[in-house]
């Protein structure tokens, strides 16, 4: 039995997978967990896939490798299910949480992922609807804590509020708390 | 898989979660290792700071000019053209005798190559945050510890952290070291680029007023700038005197090997820490240990609580300063191990191992014990290293146990071949 929550986020390079990663985690600083958050820097360029990382423990984190046995995965570019094994490393505990307009059981065929639960969330839809922009990452968090609450919607909302207000203004904040919130009820997990 | 985590919040409601939150975050701030030492310098506030931004190091400099901009600071920041000129800059500075700070990376250090020397043997307690990276060539940008291994010849002390809360407390407490009137050497405080440097982890922050206590003011004994007790700084220096004062040079770092535990008592018990030359982890009783450094002793002691759960007798050292060399201490703790691996995340090209295992080779040909000891190189250019690496470090000193003999002296793990 792991003592630590570990995540694996696929993203593309411009689409939050690194604020993602850490906005879960700091989330969860702050109900007093140990946490890391950390991007796999390769050659960064907008659109390259890249991969980040959340760990949350109630014990100190040592460990400073990438997460190669993620308990969940979250997918937030659907193109990339084409090209990376989303699913590596995942056990018939874990889940694999998708952005994507396609239902589980097509995604379960695609991810090549028969053992664990997946997660598909409209993600793209959700935010350009409500941020009017295509920016999934912050809905795919509230996609992941239907999976697992693994810190209230609140706590996360708080979270979002304190780092993006000074950067986006208080109406986008807002928009972004809005997304997430949707996402979360929208979620379907099979 | 995750039932510690807090469900209570949502039947004891929200004003829970709210106090909660409000006790944490007093204690712990989401940090990456650069913003920390950042933090640290902050803290510290030289007087002065000349840096010029490269990969991974930027974000130290970055929100340090932050500081600067937002008047958090009063420091006077030089932004100059070269890491020639950062290191020049820094020189001039300290000799004047304000207190001094840069930070640098791989190929920035290397272009500092001359002054780094100069502020050594000039004696100026310089203290440099360096976020290991690869030198080129082949270009890349990643962790590892070629750049400060090269530079250990160069009379700088050099400490390594494992974590970004060790990044921001060495850089607190090298300041301490470094000036010290019996030391009077700059100081390299080193943290693995990206791996630490870029992680976001929660940070403890000392009190400001508590960091500004503790470093003090600083005076120095003779400056270029005193006009009613001239000196002179950096004067040809031949046949004549050079000698003496290399041997001053080598002499002030032996020193330090006694000076540098009475600092770190001191930081230990102002902040409640336990400091030292080298960090013991599950050793006492230990069979068989790996010898390793900044952030790739963490994961081998994540890999050690694993291999202990199944019975077997493994520990770690874990060095922190490589210079001075705590000859003393490495043969204190390792005497009793049957076998021992030395993780280098550098290549010497020697043909004879890392810098690392060279060292504490030569250290343990002074004990009346020989360990088996061998070394394996890894992690070049940004090269992962995971618990499967370690573990399989450990099941190759069992082998080399039972066998008596070291088979391999210097390996390459997670290397394709």
């Amino acid at each position: 039995m792991k003592d630590m929550l570990e995540i694996r986020w696929h993203g593309r390079g411009g689409q939050g997978a690194k604020t993602a990663s850490q906005f879960l985690a700091e989330s969860a600083l702050e109900l007093g967990k140990s946490i890391q958050a950390f991007p796999e820097y390769g050659p960064e360029r907008a659109g390259a896939p890249i991969r980040t990382y959340t760990r949350i423990s109630d014990h100190p984190i040592s460990i400073h490798s990438p997460v190669t046995t993620p308990d969940f995965v979250v997918v937030i570019d659907p193109t990339l299910l084409e090209s990376v094994n989303a699913a590596e490393g995942l056990s018939d505990k874990g889940v694999l949480v998708v952005n994507t307009t396609e239902d589980v059981s097509a995604i379960r065929r695609k991810a090549n992922f028969t053992k664990g639960k997946v997660a598909v969330c409209d993600a793209t839809k959700i935010s350009l609807e409500i941020l009017g922009i295509p920016m999934p990452n912050t809905p795919m968090l509230g996609a992941l804590l239907k999976v697992e609450q693994i810190v209230s919607i609140e706590a996360l909302a708080n979270n979002v509020r304190k780092k993006f207000i000074k950067k986006i203004g208080e109406e986008k904040t807002e928009a972004n708390v809005k997304a997430i919130k949707r996402a979360f009820e929208e979620t379907k997990i099979g | 898989m995750c039932e510690h985590l807090p469900r209570e919040m949502h039947k004891n409601g929200k004003r829970i979660v709210e106090t909660e939150v409000k006790m944490a975050t007093q204690k712990l701030v989401p940090l990456t290792g650069d913003q920390a030492v950042a933090e640290a310098m902050r803290q510290i506030e030289p007087d002065v700071v000349a840096a010029y931004p490269i990969t991974p190091q930027t974000e130290i400099v970055m929100n340090f000019s932050q500081f600067v901009a937002d008047g958090k600071v009063q420091t006077e920041l030089i932004p100059v053209e070269s890491e020639h000129s950062a290191m020049s800059a820094c020189v001039g500075s300290a000799a004047a005798g304000a207190r001094t700070m840069t930070a640098t990376s791989a190929n920035g250090l290397a272009l500092m190559w001359e002054i780094v020397y100069i502020a050594a043997s000039t004696r100026l307690p310089i203290v440099m945050p360096v976020v290991n990276r690869a030198l080129s060539g082949p270009i890349n940008i990643h962790c590892d510890h070629s750049d400060t291994m090269g530079a250990r010849d160069s009379g700088w002390l050099q400490v390594f952290s494992e974590s970004a809360q060790e990044a921001y407390e060495n850089t607190i407490v090298a300041i301490r070291i470094a000036e010290h009137k019996k030391i009077l050497l700059p100081c390299m405080v080193c943290q693995d680029g990206f791996i630490t440097s870029h992680a976001v982890e929660g940070i403890e922050l000392f009190p400001d007023d508590k960091v500004k206590k503790f470093i003090g003011e600083y005076t120095i004994e003779h400056s270029l700038l005193d006009m009613d007790n001239p000196v002179t700084y950096g004067p040809i220096d031949l046949q004549d005197f050079y000698f003496e004062h290399k041997r001053q040079q080598a002499e002030a770092m032996k020193g330090a090997l006694t000076i540098i535990p009475e600092v770190l008592a001191e930081f230990n018990k102002t902040f409640n820490r336990n400091h030292d030359l080298l960090e013991e982890y599950k050793l006492s009783d230990a069979d068989i240990a790996i010898v390793a450094t900044s952030s790739t002793a963490g994961t081998v002691k994540a890999t050690i609580d694993e291999l202990r759960k199944q019975g077997m007798k493994v520990g770690l050292l874990k060095p922190r300063f490589f210079r001075p060399f705590p000859k003393e201490r490495f043969v204190k703790s390792l005497s009793n191990i049957k076998a021992i691996a030395v993780l280098d995340r550098s290549d010497s090209f020697s043909a004879q191992g890392g810098p690392w295992f060279s060292e504490i080779k030569a250290a343990l040909y002074e004990s009346k014990k020989q360990p088996l000891i061998t070394n394996y190189i890894f992690g070049l250019g940004g090269r992962d290293i995971f618990p499967e690496n370690i573990k399989k470090v450990y099941s190759d000193l069992e082998a080399i146990k039972k066998a008596g003999k070291v088979k391999s002296l210097v390996n390459y793990l997670g290397v394709r071949d």
